[in-house]
């Protein structure tokens, strides 16, 4: 059994765990943290995708021990005080969820490419960064809509 | 219309729980003393069970129970059944071979479940079931189509000779041979409908939990079903009495066809946990969901068309081959006949129609409905063949169609397929998308691209579709072993808020909004004030779940029926309060008014003095307000339109871009123009993925090339365009709401304009067939063999 200590979502957490926990097992089971999903197995699906310290990455492609001491951000984390996140707004004003099961994924990603811009990504910009997170219901249009309009609310413009 | 009532695009009340983290699917559902299933699974396609060693197994540590077919016999579970009995055309009823939860005595697909291993944790299951030792002996595969119907092919089943499940027929043979002779050409065409995956983002699970206390089961599934399934598992496999069953389906990760079907997986869940006494829970993964979802498509057909010397059409005669798989899921035969063959006449008058289907029966998983089942295979054969007609009369390939096109003056229109059209506007469609795509500037944008070394093309798709099935009679004579109704129960609590509890289920379709829109509509309450529950046996009648768009139509105009029932009785008890006849009172705008004065009530005091019933009509008026409704339609409805596909391809690689997408549906009167929109956009996807991308591939032996996203392609955001909706209203003329459905219209008219766009691209080069999907080396493989051609 390995221990492991993580900062989530700002709290400070132990995981004991078998060495091979993956560390979307350690959120999803063993801190109960169910709204990071698993939706494939070789991590081209990007439903898993959580911030370690302040990046994205597919929690399926990391074992938790590897995070010990790190900083993680799950979608649990992203509303403040009862406040949707901007990134959360834009994805229900423009309809860029259906299911809601690639969502959380989305929305982490798609903050970080827009914390990582110093402007509002392009459209094409959009799709690129996109390429590791799978959505089956919206087609795409509505969230590239959805993420340009994040990126200009976490700006604090409109 | 209110600001939330029908015709605003409403935000989604159910987003929030989803943008959250907050939803609950299967899979975060964890019951107290949780166990875990793993299945061990076929490697073979066909082969005969030998032995099966299960003590490493049972002996691993946490391991609780190794379960396998002699098991499933022992315990005398019912096979999977199949929920449609087609007849071939001597009449004779289709094979229906026996499906058990577990194999016995054979295997017949890679992934068909061999035994079930129940441990403590997910992990340790996992390990024991790499120590279940299975002995095979391996039989020759029947995988692909075309090899199956092959002469002496492999059989799947003995008791189905040439692997052959049914030989359908509808239309009128000797009408359309009438029609052929008479022809000035004919224009044959032969088409494969490629085998896809459907991929929902949240693969399957199911968690069953038996409490020997109340000898009672709960079943949380990943299902669009679940009365479905409730009734298959009574009935049929599980046999328990319904009322000891509870099926829930929580929040469902898309389901898109896939989740329609009884698994053998939700039988044993249940099954295992009465045996070892907790919960057990079973969770596919993406590998897993490749290997046992139901597939959808894979069709091969060739078709003719006969044409006058003007163009008109005259008659068609198709033979198509449908792959069932090893197994026949719940409405597999439904697919390539009612809802298939019924479909060929498309938007279009034809005098004579004629379809053999022949089902073929593969060692591969079973093929069932996928977003659009059936209405996608007619389409793409009917669009790609009046397509190949326009190229081969020299016809513009709109204008063929426009003269071909059902007039708006002959609905109702009685096809020769059985279908009859209530109402539609093809022309005005047509006229739509060619507007919005800009149809007169595309040989400019076409040489702007030859002069930038790309090729350009233009597809067109004009299509109709049917949506929810039905009328249960009708289906109930097709072959249906079900009714095809829907039911809504509508409760008004005393303080205002309303509840409304519908069979159909929502996986993203937005139901909970749309549907709590109709309350507000016509009762005037907040939008905020209404809740829909979906998804669980215990608080709904009953119903039939969500697929072919039958939702609004018909859940909808369930509730619709539940809202006339409680507006009729609060005016009862308007009449009584106001102190007027009933027959005076009217409501309207969230008030009972007497006719023509100002004596009102609100609607929010009616329902308060059905619960209070202090000043009220009580010998003739029982208390409380609460109605529910059943409601069983007179016909399909049917969505059409006109999709336009603008493609650009590099004759370098092959690549094929699409630079722009536009198109008008008919899909009746809209609810919520914001998910109508969202719904298109994401069928618009999925047909997209079918032409260029997805392919689920079988090899020769019968083994998944294509198990994982790392080798089955999906449509990722960079592949796609934006793309322009547009929508022309003709309201269905027999659902109280106007409602058509909208779910498949992109999986349904796209495909085709794709194709049929590539070729149009491609038509300089001198290629001229294209199998789905065009991917790039395909692409570029007709490139060159054209240019060797040439």
């Amino acid at each position: 059994m390995a221990t492991v200590t993580l900062k989530v979502n700002g709290k400070e957490l132990t995981v004991d765990c078998a060495p091979r926990t993956l560390l979307v097992e350690a959120l999803r089971e063993h801190l109960r943290l169910t709204g990071t999903h698993v939706g494939c197995d070789t991590s081209q699906c990007g439903a898993c995708v959580v911030h370690v310290d302040g990046r994205s990455v597919k929690s399926c492609t990391m074992l938790a021990v590897e995070a010990d001491g790190a900083a993680l951000t799950t979608i649990e984390g992203m509303a403040q005080g009862g406040e949707l996140h901007p990134m959360q707004a834009a994805f229900k004003e423009h309809h860029g969820l259906q299911c809601g099961f690639c969502t959380p994924g989305m929305i982490m990603s798609s903050t970080d490419l827009c914390a990582r811009s110093a402007t509002t990504p392009t459209e094409g910009e959009v799709r690129h960064w996109l390429e590791g997170n799978l959505c089956r219901c919206t087609g795409y249009h509505n969230i590239v809509k959805a993420v340009r309009a994040g990126a200009d609310g976490m700006r604090g413009g409109k | 219309m209110t600001t939330t009532g029908i015709g605003a695009s409403v935000r989604r009340k159910e987003d929030r729980r989803f943008l959250l983290g907050k939803g609950q699917y299967t899979d975060d559902l964890v019951l107290a003393d949780q166990t875990y299933a793993m299945f061990v699974r076929s490697p073979h396609a066909a082969a005969v069970i030998t032995a099966i060693d299960t003590a490493a197994a049972l002996a691993a540590p946490d391991v609780l129970a190794v379960l396998t077919g002699a098991d499933v016999a022992a315990d005398g579970l019912g096979g999977i059944p199949c929920g449609w009995l087609v007849k071939s055309k001597d009449g004779s009823n289709m094979v229906e071979p026996p499906h058990p939860a577990l194999a016995q005595g054979k295997v017949r697909h890679v992934g068909d479940p061999v035994a079930m291993v129940i441990a403590t944790s997910k992990a340790a299951a996992k390990a024991a079931a790499g120590l279940v030792d299975v002995d095979y002996d391996v039989l020759p595969a029947a995988a692909r189509l075309d090899d199956a119907v092959a002469d002496g092919a492999p059989r799947v089943w003995d008791e189905a000779p040439g692997n052959v499940c049914f030989d359908w027929h509808i239309g009128d043979p000797a009408l359309t041979d009438a029609a052929f002779a008479q022809a000035a050409r004919v224009i044959e065409i032969d088409v494969t409908n490629n085998r896809v995956a459907p991929n929902a983002m949240e693969p399957r699970a199911a968690n069953g939990h038996y409490e020997t206390a109340t000898d009672h089961y709960t079943l949380y599934t990943t299902s669009q079903n679940p009365h479905l399934t409730r009734l298959l598992l009574g009935a049929f496999t599980l046999k328990v009495s319904e009322h000891k069953l509870r099926v829930v389906a929580p929040d469902v990760g898309g389901g898109f066809g896939s989740k329609i079907f009884h698994y053998a997986e939700e039988l044993l869940v249940l099954w295992a946990s009465r045996r070892v006494g907790r919960p057990v829970k079973w969770t596919s993964d993406r590998s897993e969901a490749f290997l046992t979802d139901a597939h959808g498509r894979d069709h091969h057909s060739v078709a003719k068309l006969a044409v006058d010397a003007s163009g008109k059409f005259l008659g068609l005669r198709v033979h198509t081959y449908a792959n069932m798989g090893a197994y026949l899921s719940t409405f597999a035969p439904a697919v390539p006949t009612y809802l298939y063959a019924t479909l060929l006449s498309g938007p279009y008058d034809f005098p004579a129609i004629y379809a053999e289907v022949k089902a073929i029966f593969t060692n591969t998983v079973a093929v069932d409905a996928y977003r659009g089942a059936g209405r996608p295979e007619a389409s793409y054969l009917l669009e790609r063949l009046v397509d190949k007609a326009a190229r081969e009369l020299g016809r513009d390939p709109v204008e063929l169609r426009r003269q071909n096109l059902i007039q708006p003056d002959q609905f109702p229109y009685q096809t020769q397929v059985a279908l009859q059209y209530d109402i539609g506007d093809y022309q005005a469609t047509l006229d739509l998308a060619l507007a919005a795509i800009d149809h007169a500037g595309f040989p400019a944008r076409r040489a702007e691209a030859a002069a930038r070394g790309k090729l350009r093309g233009l597809g067109i798709s004009t299509y109709i579709e049917a949506c929810g099935i039905a009328p249960s009679a009708l289906v109930g004579a097709l072959g249906a072993r079900a009714g095809l109704y829907e039911a809504a129960n509508v409760r008004v609590h005393p303080t205002g808020g309303v509840t409304v509890f519908t069979g159909t289920h929502s996986h993203g379709q937005g139901h909970e909004t749309t549907f709590a829109q109709l309350i507000c509509e016509r009762l005037g309450v907040s939008i905020d004030n209404v809740e829909v529950v979906h998804g669980d046996t215990d608080r709904i009648p009953f119903g039939m779940g969500t697929y072919g768009s039958r939702s609004l139509a018909v859940g909808g105009s369930a509730i619709v029926k539940a809202l006339d029932k409680i507006v009729d009785k609060g005016k009862k008890i308007a009449a009584h309060l106001l102190e007027a006849n009933v027959a005076d009172v009217e409501f309207k705008d969230g008030q009972y008014r007497v006719v023509g004065t100002d004596r009102v009530k609100a609607f929010g005091e009616v329902a308060f003095a059905a619960y209070v019933p202090h000043n009220y009509p009580i010998e003739t008026v029982e208390p409380g307000l609460e109605e529910s409704a059943f409601y069983d339609p007179k016909n399909f409805t049917f969505p059409g339109g006109t999709h336009l596909v603008e493609v650009e391809i590099d004759p370098e690689t092959g690549v094929v871009e699409v630079v722009d997408v536009a198109i008008a549906d008919d899909v009746g009167v809209i609810v919520n123009p914001m998910i109508v929109d969202g719904q298109a956009h994401g069928g618009l996807a999925q047909g997209i993925g079918q032409a260029l991308l997805e392919e689920a591939v079988y090899d020769a032996e019968g083994q998944l090339l294509t198990g994982s996203y790392m080798s089955y392609c999906m449509p990722r955001a960079a592949d796609l365009p934006n793309f322009k909706v547009g929508n022309h209203v003709t309201a269905c003329t027999h659902n109280p709401l106007g409602v058509k459905g909208v779910g498949e219209v992109g999986a349904i008219g796209c495909p085709p304009a794709v194709i049929n766009a590539v070729l149009d691209a491609l038509a300089p080069v001198g290629v001229t067939d294209m199998s789905m999907p065009a991917t790039p080396e395909k692409v570029w493989r007709a490139i060159q063999a054209a240019k060797k051609g040439a």
